[in-house]
C-alpha cells in the first residue's frame, strides 16, 4: 500500500504540472514583468522613484477614494446580493425562477466598461430618463449640488449594478447547502425562524459570506473599464492614475509609474486576503 | 475500455491542436525586407509596381484613427475601393502613446500597426519606431512641417472650436461668455488634458484668447478653474452617444471633430461649431511608417494614398486644413467648394513647438487636478 | 410544501426581488429607450431595422466579426476551466489536501491584479505565444481562463464542499473502479452543476471582457461595440444590448439543461 502510495504520488504530482505551467505562464511571469516595470525608470535604469512617487498626497488619496469605494460597494452589494439568494430559497433548484435570476446575474456580473457607463448616463445623467422624470414631476434635480456622476461617488450605483449580481452568483451555492434539516431541527427544539437564523443560518454562512464580500471588493478595486468611462477628469482613483500613467500623450516617460502603483494595488490585496484568511480559518474552527 | 478512452481523448485532443495552429496566419512573403527598406516609390520600381507589391500583402493595419476623426471613415473605405486591400482599423479610441505601445506589445505579429497617426509630442520622442519614406508629392510639403529623412511628416491640423447645441444654449461669442449662467454644467472638453492632446490643446487655446501665449499657458488653467467655479465646467468625456443624448451641449474639440458631429446629428440635434475671433490654434498630425510594418508595401500605399490629392480634399471636406493646402490651392487641385466651407486658414494660426508643449505639459501636471476640484 | 424553518414568505419574497428587479431593469430601459431616439421628441425603429440593412455592411462587419470571436473565446475558455482546473483541483482535494490553501491562493490572485496591470506583463508573453500558435483570436482564452480562475474556483468549490468527495473516490476504488472511471463517472456527476456554474460564469466573463482584448490588439465583442459607439452610438447600444440578451439566453439554456438531470432510483 505505501509503495503503491509513493508510486502513486509521482503521478499525481505529474498531473499538477499542465495547471502549475499554465498558472506560471499566463500569471506568474506577466505579474513580476508587471510589477518589476515599477522599479526601473524610463532609461532602463533601476531606481526608487516610482515607489516614493506612490507618497505624494495625489496618490495616496486616490487610494483612499478607492477603498472607500469598493468597500461601500461590497458591503452594499453582499447585503443586497444576500437577500436576493434568501428570498430563492426554497424555489426549485432547476425551475425557471432561479434559472432566470441565475442567468441574469451571470450576465450582468461582467456587464461592465463604456456600455455600463453609457447605460447610466442615459438613465440618471444631466439629460437621463430618470433625472429629466424626476424633475417634471417632482421638481427634484438630483444635481441640485453639483454633478456627481461623473466623479467618484457617481461610480457607486454602475459599481453596485456588476456587485450585486456578483454576490448572487457567488453566494447562491452556499445558501442553497443550508439543509432543511436543520431548520426542521431547530424548529423541533422549540426554535424560531429568529433563533435558527442567528444560531445555525449566519454562522454557517459566515465564511462563505466573507469570501464573497471579500470577492466584490477586490472586483471594484480593480475595475477599470467603468471609471474610464465615467471619470474623465483628474484620475481619482488608482486604475485610473495606471490609466494615466500609461496612455497619457501629453505628460509623457510616467510608464513606470503604473508598476508602482500596481505594486500598491497588491499590497493591499495580500494585506486584506491574509485577514480573511485568518477569519475563514478562526470560522472554521468555531463552526467544528 | 479505459486505455481506449484514453487514447481517443489524446487523439482528439491532438487533432484539435493541429486545427487550431493551423488556423494562424501564413508565412509572409519573401521580399519583405526590400520593401521594409524602400523610402521611396522609386525603390519599389515605380508607383505601379508599390501598387502591386501592395496589393500582394493584401492587408494593411491602422490604428486610432475613429471613423468620424477627420473623416477617417472615407479615407479607409476609399483606400479600400482603391486598390482592393483590406484595411483592419484597430482601437479607434487609444491615444498616440498607446499606438506606440501597441507597436511595441505587437512586435513580429501580424496585428502590429503599419502606420501611425500621431500628436506632435509623441512623435518626436518614438522616432525610432519610424522608418523614413518620402511620398511622391513630398516637394509640396514646407521643410518646417517634415523630417527631412521621412520619418514623420505632418498631415492635417484643424482650428480649436467650440461646438454647442443651438437649441440648449445661446452662441457663445467669446470666452467669458462661457462663464454665464446659461451654461451651468455643460460646457466638457476632449479628455483630460494632462492625458489626451486634444484636451491639453483646449486649455492651451483658452490660455491665447485670454491674457496668455503660447509660452504661458497659465490663464488656460485659470479660466478652467473659474469655470469649475462658476459650476459650468462637466466633467465628462465627450463622445457621439453623449452629444446626441444631450448630455454634453458645449463641447471643445477639433473643428472636423465638431463638424462631424454636426453631419452625425443632422435633424436630431442643431449642432453648431464656432470659431471664436481673434488668436486661433491648431496642432498638426503626424503620419509615419512603422519600421516593424507586418505589412510595409502596403504601409507606404498608405501613406502615398494620405498625401495624395483625393485625400487631402478629403481632409478638408471634414474641416481639416490638410499640410498640401497652400501646395493644392496653387496647383488648382483643391476642393474649392470644400475650402469655401471651411474658409481660407488665418494668419495668425498659432501651434506650439515642442519645447512649448513640454512646458504647458509640465504646468497641467502641476496644477489640473487641483483646478478642476 | 409547507414553509419550513429557512424560506422566507412568498411576500418577502416576492418584494425583494420585486424592488431589487425594478431597479436593475432601469438602467437597460433606458438603454432602449436611448436606442429608440429619433428626432427630438420622437422614437422610431429605424436603428434597430438599419442592423439587418446590406448598406451598412462595411459599418458593421467588425461588430459581427466580434462577435464571433467572443463566442469562440467563450467556448475555449470554458474548456480550459473544465479540462484543466477541475481535473486539478479533484487532484488536489483527494490527494494533496495540504495544498488546498495555496490553491486557493492562486486562484484568488488574478483578481488582486487589475487587468489593466496584467496586460503590461501578458504582452511580451503574448509575442512568444504567437510565435508557436500564430495571431488568431483564440489564443487570448489563455489569459481569459486566467481571469476567470477566482470566480470558477469559488463555483467549483461550492460543489465540491457540498460532496465529500474523498468519501465517494474512496468507496469507487474499493469497488474496483479506475480513476477515470471514478472522476468521469462518479465525481463530475455530483459536481456537476458546479462545473456548469463555473462554465456559466466563464462565458459571462468572457463576453464582458474588454482590457486584455484592447490592450492586445484583439477584436471581441467589446471591442468592436467600441468601435462602432465612436461612430454611431445607436447601433453600439442596441449590440450592447443584444449581447446582453443573448448571453442571457445560453446562460438560461445552459442552466435547464444541466439542470435535468437523469433521475436515478436511489439518492
Amino acid at each position: 500500500m505505501t509503495a503503491r502510495r509513493s508510486g502513486g504520488r509521482g503521478w499525481a504530482l505529474l498531473g499538477l504540472t499542465p495547471f502549475s505551467a499554465y498558472v506560471v505562464l499566463f500569471l506568474a511571469v506577466p505579474t513580476v514583468l508587471a510589477l518589476g516595470t515599477g522599479f526601473f525608470d524610463g532609461d532602463g535604469a533601476l531606481t526608487l522613484d516610482n515607489l516614493t512617487g506612490l507618497l505624494e498626497p495625489a496618490v495616496l488619496r486616490s487610494f483612499a477614494d478607492l477603498l472607500w469605494l469598493s468597500g461601500l460597494t461590497a458591503v452594499v452589494g453582499a447585503i443586497a446580493g444576500a437577500l436576493i439568494c434568501f428570498a430563492l430559497l426554497g424555489t426549485r433548484e432547476d425551475g425557471w425562477l432561479r434559472t432566470g435570476i441565475s442567468a441574469a446575474s451571470g450576465v450582468l456580473a461582467q456587464f461592465g466598461g463604456v456600455m455600463l457607463a453609457f447605460a447610466f448616463i442615459a438613465l440618471i445623467g444631466i439629460q437621463g430618463l430618470l433625472t429629466q422624470w424626476l424633475l417634471r414631476t417632482f421638481e427634484v434635480d438630483i444635481y441640485e449640488g453639483g454633478v456627481w456622476l461623473y466623479q467618484v461617488p457617481g461610480l457607486i450605483l454602475p459599481y453596485l449594478y456588476f456587485q450585486i449580481p456578483l454576490m448572487v452568483i457567488t453566494f447562491m451555492p452556499a445558501m442553497s447547502g443550508l439543509k432543511p434539516q436543520w431548520a426542521e431541527a431547530s424548529a423541533t427544539l422549540g426554535g424560531t425562524g429568529a433563533v435558527f437564523w442567528w444560531r445555525i443560518g449566519f454562522p454557517v454562512l459566515a465564511p462563505s459570506f466573507l469570501g464573497s464580500l471579500l470577492l466584490l471588493f477586490a472586483n471594484a478595486f480593480s475595475s477599470y473599464g467603468t471609471a474610464a468611462a465615467l471619470v474623465s477628469q483628474g484620475a481619482p482613483i488608482v486604475p485610473l492614475q495606471v490609466r494615466a500613467a500609461l496612455i497619457s500623450e501629453t505628460v509623457l516617460g510616467r510608464e513606470n509609474m503604473a508598476g508602482a502603483l500596481a505594486i500598491g494595488m497588491i499590497v493591499v490585496m495580500v494585506v486584506l486576503m491574509t485577514a480573511y484568511s485568518a477569519l475563514q480559518s478562526r470560522a472554521e474552527r468555531w463552526m467544528r | 475500455m479505459r486505455k481506449r478512452t484514453l487514447v481517443g481523448f489524446a487523439a482528439a485532443g491532438i487533432a484539435l491542436a493541429v486545427t487550431l495552429t493551423s488556423c494562424s496566419s501564413s508565412a509572409e512573403a519573401g521580399d519583405t525586407e526590400a520593401h521594409a527598406t524602400a523610402t521611396s516609390a522609386e525603390d519599389f520600381g515605380g508607383f505601379d509596381a508599390l501598387v502591386e507589391a501592395a496589393q500582394a500583402e493584401g492587408e494593411l493595419n491602422v490604428i486610432a484613427l475613429p471613423d468620424t476623426w477627420a473623416n477617417y471613415g472615407a479615407i479607409i473605405e476609399g483606400f479600400e475601393e482603391e486598390y482592393g486591400i483590406t484595411v483592419n482599423s484597430d482601437s479607434p479610441d487609444v491615444s498616440s502613446a498607446e499606438e506606440i505601445t501597441a507597436a511595441e506589445n505587437l512586435k513580429g505579429q501580424d496585428g502590429a500597426p503599419d502606420v501611425f497617426d500621431l500628436g506632435s509630442a509623441v512623435a518626436l520622442t518614438s522616432t525610432d519606431y519610424f522608418a523614413p519614406y518620402q511620398v511622391q508629392t513630398w516637394e509640396d510639403i514646407p521643410a518646417e512641417y517634415k523630417d527631412e529623412t521621412g520619418l514623420w511628416v505632418y498631415d492635417y491640423t484643424g482650428l480649436m472650436s467650440i461646438g454647442y447645441d443651438a437649441d440648449a444654449v445661446p452662441a457663445p461669442e467669446s470666452l467669458d461668455d462661457l462663464l454665464g449662467a446659461d451654461y451651468a454644467g455643460k460646457v466638457a472638453i476632449n479628455g483630460d488634458p494632462t492625458q489626451a492632446g486634444a484636451a491639453a490643446a483646449a486649455v492651451q487655446y483658452a490660455a491665447l484668447q485670454g491674457e496668455g501665449s503660447a509660452d504661458d499657458i497659465q490663464p488656460g488653467v485659470d479660466f478652467f478653474a473659474e469655470l469649475n467655479a462658476a459650476g459650468n465646467f462637466l466633467p465628462l468625456d465627450p463622445t457621439p452617444a453623449t452629444i446626441a443624448s444631450g448630455e454634453t451641449p458645449v463641447v471643445f474639440d477639433w473643428s472636423y471633430n465638431n463638424l462631424a458631429e454636426q453631419a452625425a446629428n443632422d435633424g436630431v440635434r442643431d449642432w453648431q461649431v464656432t470659431v471664436l475671433p481673434g488668436v486661433t490654434l491648431g496642432s498638426y498630425y503626424n503620419q509615419a511608417v512603422n519600421v516593424d510594418a507586418p505589412h510595409p508595401a502596403a504601409a507606404r500605399l498608405w501613406q502615398e494614398w494620405i498625401f495624395s490629392d483625393t485625400v487631402q480634399n478629403l481632409y478638408l471636406e471634414a474641416g481639416a486644413y490638410p499640410v498640401r493646402l497652400a501646395a493644392m490651392i496653387e496647383a488648382g487641385t483643391v476642393d474649392q467648394d470644400a475650402l469655401d466651407a471651411v474658409g481660407e486658414p488665418s494668419e495668425d494660426l498659432v501651434q506650439l513647438t515642442a519645447e512649448q508643449t513640454e512646458a504647458a505639459s509640465a504646468l497641467l501636471a502641476e496644477q489640473w487636478a487641483a483646478a478642476i476640484s | 410544501m409547507s414553509r419550513v424553518g429557512i424560506e422566507p414568505r412568498a411576500v418577502t419574497r416576492w418584494l425583494i426581488l420585486g424592488v431589487i428587479g425594478l431597479l436593475m431593469a432601469l438602467p437597460i430601459v433606458a438603454m432602449v429607450e436611448f436606442s429608440l431616439r429619433g428626432a427630438p421628441g420622437e422614437y422610431t425603429l429605424d436603428h434597430w431595422t438599419g442592423i439587418l440593412d446590406p448598406e451598412n455592411e462595411r459599418k458593421y462587419r467588425g461588430l459581427f466579426e466580434g462577435v464571433g470571436n467572443s463566442l469562440l473565446l467563450a467556448v475555449v475558455t470554458v474548456l480550459i476551466v473544465n479540462a484543466m482546473l477541475v481535473p486539478t483541483m479533484v487532484l488536489v482535494a483527494l490527494r494533496f489536501p495540504t495544498l488546498q490553501r495555496w490553491l486557493e491562493f492562486v486562484c484568488l490572485i488574478p483578481i488582486t491584479v487589475p487587468a489593466i496591470v496584467l496586460v503590461v506583463g501578458l504582452a511580451p508573453v503574448y509575442g512568444v505565444v504567437s510565435r508557436i500558435f500564430g495571431s488568431s483570436i483564440w489564443t487570448l482564452a489563455f489569459a481569459y481562463g486566467i481571469t476567470v480562475l477566482p470566480y470558477a474556483y469559488r463555483a467549483v468549490r461550492a460543489a465540491m464542499d457540498a460532496v465529500d468527495i474523498v468519501t465517494l473516490s474512496e468507496a469507487a476504488r474499493s469497488l474496483g473502479a479506475g480513476w477515470l472511471t471514478v472522476f468521469f463517472r462518479v465525481l463530475v456527476p455530483n459536481i456537476r452543476r458546479g462545473m456548469l456554474a463555473a462554465s456559466v460564469i466563464a462565458t459571462a466573463v468572457v463576453l464582458g471582457e474588454f482590457t486584455i482584448a484592447s490592450l492586445l490588439n484583439r477584436e471581441n465583442l467589446q471591442t468592436s461595440v467600441l468601435l462602432i459607439s465612436r461612430s454611431d452610438p445607436y447601433v453600439a447600444t442596441i449590440f450592447a444590448l443584444l449581447a446582453l440578451l443573448f448571453a442571457f439566453v445560453l446562460l438560461v439554456i445552459i442552466g435547464r439543461v444541466g439542470a435535468v438531470q437523469p433521475r436515478r432510483s436511489t439518492s
